[in-house]
């Protein structure tokens, strides 16, 4: 297996930002259908320990595509851009405005007569964010612009860190 | 000599032996199962009495193991200290993790040092989870061995989704012992699911609620075209229908005013009273508790009662795991219950509850996991082409490392996919620094103390450099049984950092050396049975040859008294395949039919050389000529 080739080769895709969701699965599972080390379990320990390799490759490539936030980071690395740079937006007062006001919004839901109404709206509404954050970067990586799609990039962080912590707020108020 | 027998058509195979001999193995909290592939299908091998469980129990005497299965759990009451059983919750866990049970534990335990795993002391001495599983494991394969006529190339042995890597390692180290070679440790749900209906080449989305008697497992998988994906899995590796008896027991307990300080053969009585309660009454409405003197009556209401906390357990665990699968609940197209513990009537009404639809349960839950295993074993050694089913497992806990404060930094999420390779940089943080110490730790909480120890590296021979600015690289990588490896390497040097792995729970190499001698002790009562089983399945192989060649033709070729002296042979060979413990009296006996039946196949061999020329015109025959 290429391994040196990059993850849009290796599902046969082209190197874009919109990925056709279908396509990515089919492929991956062709490729774990071939190179998985179950494929090996009879097979010697250096073969399986090949096959291990080859699998996690697999598994980093596929993780790394389906997730836009993974995605839009290893496109700028694909382009030669270090996505961990430090981007503009710690100078961007209103970006950090509304940072401060969903967190606060978040960190009050416990109280909330109707939480988990009130966890859903603010989910979608960082959904929403997260969203036209995704549509920037589409155009400012398109545009060649790689300043600005590192501070899309690292608005994406933001709002993908916010809906994980909901996600784990929801499972608390569940337990309670 | 039977060989003469076999006339085969061209291009046909003489020798249908060729199969590799692999197994499914359930190595579970309360009993044990092996299953194969037979004919095309799975099937649970069954004891020389005809029963598919083997208990996982385990008496010891001052000699030794004296009896595993039924028979040691006959000891149960009579020896409760000596009948080891439920071990596998002991499995790669340490001490302080046994008192979080919270439970009072009918056995004592001799401390390890560094906290390893704690052992059982017993009239035998001190023995270890681990041990006392790979005599289990020891004897199911000779069980298999015994049915399939000689050694198994290969076995998948399950584990809860939720074990963890010290719990999967411990698993493994007890196949090492018992000598088996493990092609893959499967969890337990995604056997399950094996086991019902790939055939149908069926998609959707699948939870398998697995009850067993010491763990809950529940994995949402999603199968498209061949591939079983296991989207999420989660559960509580400590809750299970054991948890159902005790329920049930302290409520006896507290009932009769029995001291809670009793006996271990009384808590042994009560626990039993209890289970015994617990499986009437999904028959019946009622039902009458009978300890010593006293007795007690138990209806379905208040099972209900003592048992809804603990379903409601497993039902939040149920939530999660949809959550982090990303399916919603009325996505899931079947429901599959798994485990003994669901068979009881009020977790069957709840799941059922919960999911909105009657979960499958046509199959056997004490034996589906095993026939899973077996089918994915017959898939790995290579009998069956194996392009139409593979498994895509995840990693159930989160992978991390111990960072300042005790605070712990993920690695690799849970739910991630294995295989799947990590790799981190770390950097010295003083001038000619040449160690780093890295402590790995399993779990979701964000404390150290909070998680499972799993292992403490330290990494040396890091070239001395000032502070910053040596780059070592350190690889976490878990392969498809769920198991940790490590790898680190000074990026700047290329110098590999030699890395000491001390398993918090494992075993020391020289631990599992010893234990390996202490097994060749059995070692030969194990050839023996495995010749017999050898002659034994030379007798069948004969015995049904020479049946199928008297079907053919031996009305043509043999007289009345021939044929009667052939088969009275037989029928003695037979008696003898059944009866006889001796292997060498099985093999004369073999040889004496094989002689009597040679004129018969001489005979055979001549008519059908005869019918082969009989087609052929004299021309061809000449031209070959």
């Amino acid at each position: 297996m290429p391994l040196s080739q990059d993850y849009f080769a290796l599902f046969g895709l082209p190197v874009d930002f919109s990925v056709p969701r279908q396509a990515l699965d089919a492929s991956y599972r062709e490729l774990q259908q071939r190179h998985h080390p179950d494929r090996a379990a009879a097979g010697s320990d250096s073969e399986v320990r090949l096959a291990v390799q080859q699998a996690a490759a697999i598994n980093q490539a596929y993780a790394t595509l389906k997730s836009p936030l993974l995605r839009a980071h290893y496109l700028l690395e694909l382009a030669g851009v270090d996505a961990n740079q430090e981007s503009h937006i710690t100078r961007d007062g209103m970006f950090l405005m509304e940072q401060i006001e969903l967190r606060e919004r978040m960190e009050e839901i416990a109280d909330h007569p109707q939480p988990f109404d009130e966890l859903e709206a603010l989910r979608s509404a960082a959904e929403v964010k997260f969203v036209e954050c995704e549509e920037r970067f589409v155009v400012d990586y398109a545009n060649g612009d790689h300043q600005r799609a590192v501070d899309a990039v690292a608005k994406l962080q933001f709002f993908s860190k916010l809906l994980d912590q909901l996600d784990e707020l929801e499972q608390d108020l569940e337990e309670l | 000599m039977a060989v003469l027998l076999q006339i085969s058509e061209p291009g046909q195979s003489p020798e249908p032996h060729q199969r590799k001999r692999a197994v499914g193995i359930d190595l579970g909290t309360t009993n044990s199962l092996v299953a194969t592939v037979r004919s095309g299908s799975a099937a649970i091998l069954n004891d020389e009495q005809g029963r598919a469980l083997l208990p996982s129990a385990l008496h010891y005497d001052r000699h030794g193991l004296s009896c595993v299965g039924y028979e040691a759990l006959g000891h149960d009451l009579s020896d409760p200290l000596n009948t080891l059983t439920s071990v596998k919750r002991f499995m790669g866990r340490g001490l302080a993790d046994v008192a979080l049970f919270g439970e009072q534990l009918p056995y004592e335990f001799v401390e390890q040092p560094a906290g390893g795993m704690p052992k059982f002391a017993t009239a035998a001495g001190a023995i270890s989870p681990v041990q006392a599983s790979a005599e289990l494991l020891a004897s199911l394969e000779r069980r298999a061995e015994l049915a399939l006529g000689g050694d198994l190339d290969g076995a998948v042995i399950t584990v809860p989704a939720y074990f963890d890597d010290a719990q999967r390692q411990a698993t493994k180290d007890a196949a090492m012992l018992a000598g088996l070679k493990v092609l893959r440790l499967l969890n337990e749900p995604t056997a399950a699911a094996i086991a019902y209906g790939l055939d149908a080449g069926g998609e959707g989305t699948i939870a398998v609620y697995d009850l067993g008697g010491g763990t809950f497992d529940i994995s949402i998988l999603r199968l498209t075209r061949g591939v079983f994906e296991v989207l999420a899995s989660g559960g509580d590796s400590a809750l299970g229908g054991d948890d159902f008896d005790r329920a049930i027991a302290d409520w006896l307990r507290a009932e009769l005013a029995i001291d809670a300080d009793m006996a271990p053969a009384q808590q042994r009585q009560l626990l039993a009273a209890a289970k015994r309660a617990k499986q009437q009454l999904s028959e019946v409405e009622q039902t009458e508790l009978v300890v010593g003197e006293q007795s007690l009556t138990l209806d379905r209401g208040q099972l209900a009662e003592l048992l809804d906390p603990l379903i409601a357990k497993t039902l939040r665990a149920c939530r999660r795991s949809l959550a982090d699968a990303g399916v919603k609940l009325d996505e899931v197209d079947n429901v599959v219950l798994v485990g003994g513990s669901t068979r009881a009537l009020r977790v069957r009404e709840k799941v059922a509850d919960y999911f909105g639809r009657e979960p499958l349960c046509h199959l056997d839950p004490d034996q589906v996991v095993a026939l899973g295993a077996a089918i994915q074993a017959e898939v790995l050694i290579g009998n069956k082409s194996g392009d139409d089913l593979l498994l895509l497992d995840v990693i159930p806990l989160s992978l991390g490392i111990e960072t300042m404060g005790g605070l712990v930094e993920k690695i690799i999420h849970r739910n991630t996919t294995i295989p799947v390779a990590k790799a981190q940089e770390f950097t010295t943080f003083k001038d000619g620094q040449t160690a780093l110490a890295v402590h790995v730790v399993q779990g979701e909480r964000e404390l150290v103390s909070d998680c499972r120890s799993l292992a403490r590296f330290e990494l040396r021979g890091i070239p001395p450099m000032t502070a910053g600015s040596a780059k070592i690289r350190v690889t976490y990588q878990v392969d498809a049984d769920g198991l940790l490896s490590v790898a680190a390497r000074e990026m700047t040097s290329g110098v590999e950092a030699r890395i000491e792995v001390k398993p918090s729970y494992g075993l020391e190499e020289s631990e599992v050396t010893r234990m390996l001698q202490e097994s060749f002790s059995h070692a030969r009562d194990d050839m023996a049975a495995r010749a017999l089983a050898e002659q034994q399945v030379e007798a069948d192989r004969i015995i049904e040859d020479i049946r199928a060649a008297i079907a053919a033709d031996g009305e043509q070729l043999l007289d009345r008294v021939e044929l009667d002296c052939l088969n009275k042979s037989l029928d003695e060979l037979q008696a003898l395949r059944d009866s006889s413990q001796e292997h060498r009296a099985l093999a004369r006996k073999i040889e004496s039919v094989a002689k009597g039946s040679e004129a018969f196949a001489a005979r055979r061999m001549d008519a059908a050389v005869k019918k082969a020329l009989a087609g052929q015109s004299l021309d061809q025959l000449e031209g070959e000529l």
